[in-house]
């Protein structure tokens, strides 16, 4: 208590001599006569900021005041000292509240035009239980942060043997590994129809046969968002015409075959200045009798 | 009945273990299933050899048993063991057979049409000779068939030598 007190009565020691000492500051500076004194409380007001008033609740005995709290409230005149911090920052940033709600037009004749509607609404659902946080793991990354291999022997340029899909048994150039580790491929479409695809390395057989692709330029816009499967849906939820969906017949786009077109011109040089390799890339592999993979060189 | 023999000088072909496919002459006979091998210009070096994993080659050396390296690697440049093996049949075969074995995808390919071209030409030239010898009786043309045939066989050896 007694503490409080003194660092109580260090404040109004403080603010009156602070506002003695500005006060007394401008005539001093005005009136160069003054200068000199002026100085000094300058000096001072550097050296001893606050001036501190003795503890105005003389003491009875150790840890006990003469004036109880109310009583001295009004010894240090308190109620004509009430200081609110500097709030202008606060209220600025307080008053930049975000909207609450939001008017939105709405349909229909008789309606009244529009509604008022709620930005951040209530949940409309409380769970009974409580679900416990889960531990944190590590070393589980997104399917997009995987770290994409590929196998040595699949260079640029490799003659791909593909295993599934309809094109199966079909050789195949390799032109390069996509973003999500699928391979570019090519037919070329004009020898064995097969057009720019993405094969999957897992199954495909790499064989060392390579045709120079060193100088091809491979278009950039032939990601993978570029070869995903589109499927439009929306189901209006009308009877008829359910299995009707949109796009049952795949077409070609026009931008498909112009980069066909643009990769393949590239390529058809390398590979017919290679003798019998046009054959053997319009050719497919098939194992017969006596022919056994893990005994075969590819 | 049998040609070839186990005597000092012959020169053997090891089937199995850790020098197979290499030639060895035979410097002496240790016991009745052990020799004592040498095969300076072929690297194996001078050790017991069981006559199991040996194949004899017709090719016989002259030097006495127990002939120093230096010696047996004389007679054997003398006689030029490497050369004549490697013209022989048995030599051929055994590469004709690794180079099977290495053939990548491309050439297999390459080979099925060699092949398939050649049967079609000697296919062809057998037809033209029986629809001759049909239409005119009996009159072999035999001196033309095989010539023919060689032809082809030479253009399927080039492009077999090719890949």
């Amino acid at each position: 208590m007694a503490g409080e007190k003194a660092a109580g009565e260090k404040k109004p020691g403080e603010k009156a001599a602070g506002e003695k000492k500005p006060g007394k500051k401008k005539p001093a500076e005005k009136k160069p006569a003054e200068q000199q004194a002026g100085q000094k409380e300058a000096g001072e007001k550097k050296k001893k900021v606050k001036k501190h008033h003795a503890s105005r609740n003389p003491v009875l005995a150790r840890g006990i005041g003469r004036y109880s709290r109310s009583a001295m409230y009004a010894r240090k005149a308190l109620y004509k000292r009430k200081y609110t911090a500097p709030e202008t920052k606060i209220e600025k940033k307080k008053k930049e509240k975000p909207r609450a709600t939001i008017t939105k037009p709405v349909g229909g004749d008789k309606n009244g035009g529009s509604r008022v509607v709620k930005i951040r609404k209530m949940p409309r659902y409380y769970p009974t239980e409580d679900v416990p946080r889960k531990l944190l793991s590590h070393g589980k990354k997104p399917f997009c942060q995987h770290k994409r291999r590929l196998r040595a022997s699949i260079t640029p340029g490799t003659v791909l043997i593909l295993l599934t899909g309809r094109h199966r048994g079909k050789r195949v150039v390799f032109l390069k590994q996509l973003a999500t580790g699928l391979l570019l491929v090519t037919g070329p479409l004009v020898i064995n129809r097969v057009p720019l695809r993405r094969a999957h390395q897992k199954f495909v057989i790499a064989t060392s046969t390579k045709v120079d692709i060193s100088g091809v330029k491979i278009p950039k816009h032939l990601t993978d968002a570029y070869f995903k499967k589109k499927r439009l849906r929306k189901p209006k939820h009308q009877e008829g015409e359910i299995f009707d969906t949109e796009k049952e017949k795949y077409e070609i786009t026009e931008q498909r075959k112009s980069d066909q077109k643009a990769v393949d011109s590239q390529i058809l040089a390398r590979i017919k200045k290679v003798p019998q390799l046009r054959g053997y890339l319009r050719s497919t592999f098939c194992l017969s009798n006596g022919v056994y993979p893990h005994k075969l060189v590819f | 009945v049998f040609k070839r023999f186990v005597e000092i000088g012959r020169v053997a072909f090891i089937s199995f273990g850790p020098h197979a496919g290499k030639l060895v002459a035979i410097v002496d006979v240790i016991d009745q299933n052990r020799a004592l091998v040498d095969g300076p210009c072929s690297g194996v070096r001078r050790q017991a050899m069981p006559f199991k994993c040996m194949q004899l080659t017709d090719f016989v050396l002259k030097f006495p048993h127990s002939a120093r390296q230096k010696c047996v690697r004389l007679a054997w440049e003398k006689e030029n063991i490497n050369e004549k093996w490697a013209a022989t049949r048995w030599a051929k075969k055994i590469e004709a057979r690794e180079k099977k074995a290495k053939m990548t995808d491309f050439d297999r390919y390459k080979v099925m049409k060699a092949k398939k071209m050649r049967n079609r030409i000697i296919k062809h030239e057998m037809r033209k000779l029986q629809k001759m010898a049909s239409k005119k009786g009996k009159k072999p043309e035999k001196p033309e068939k095989p010539g023919k045939a060689q032809k082809a066989q030479k253009a399927q050896k080039a492009q077999k030598a090719q890949k």
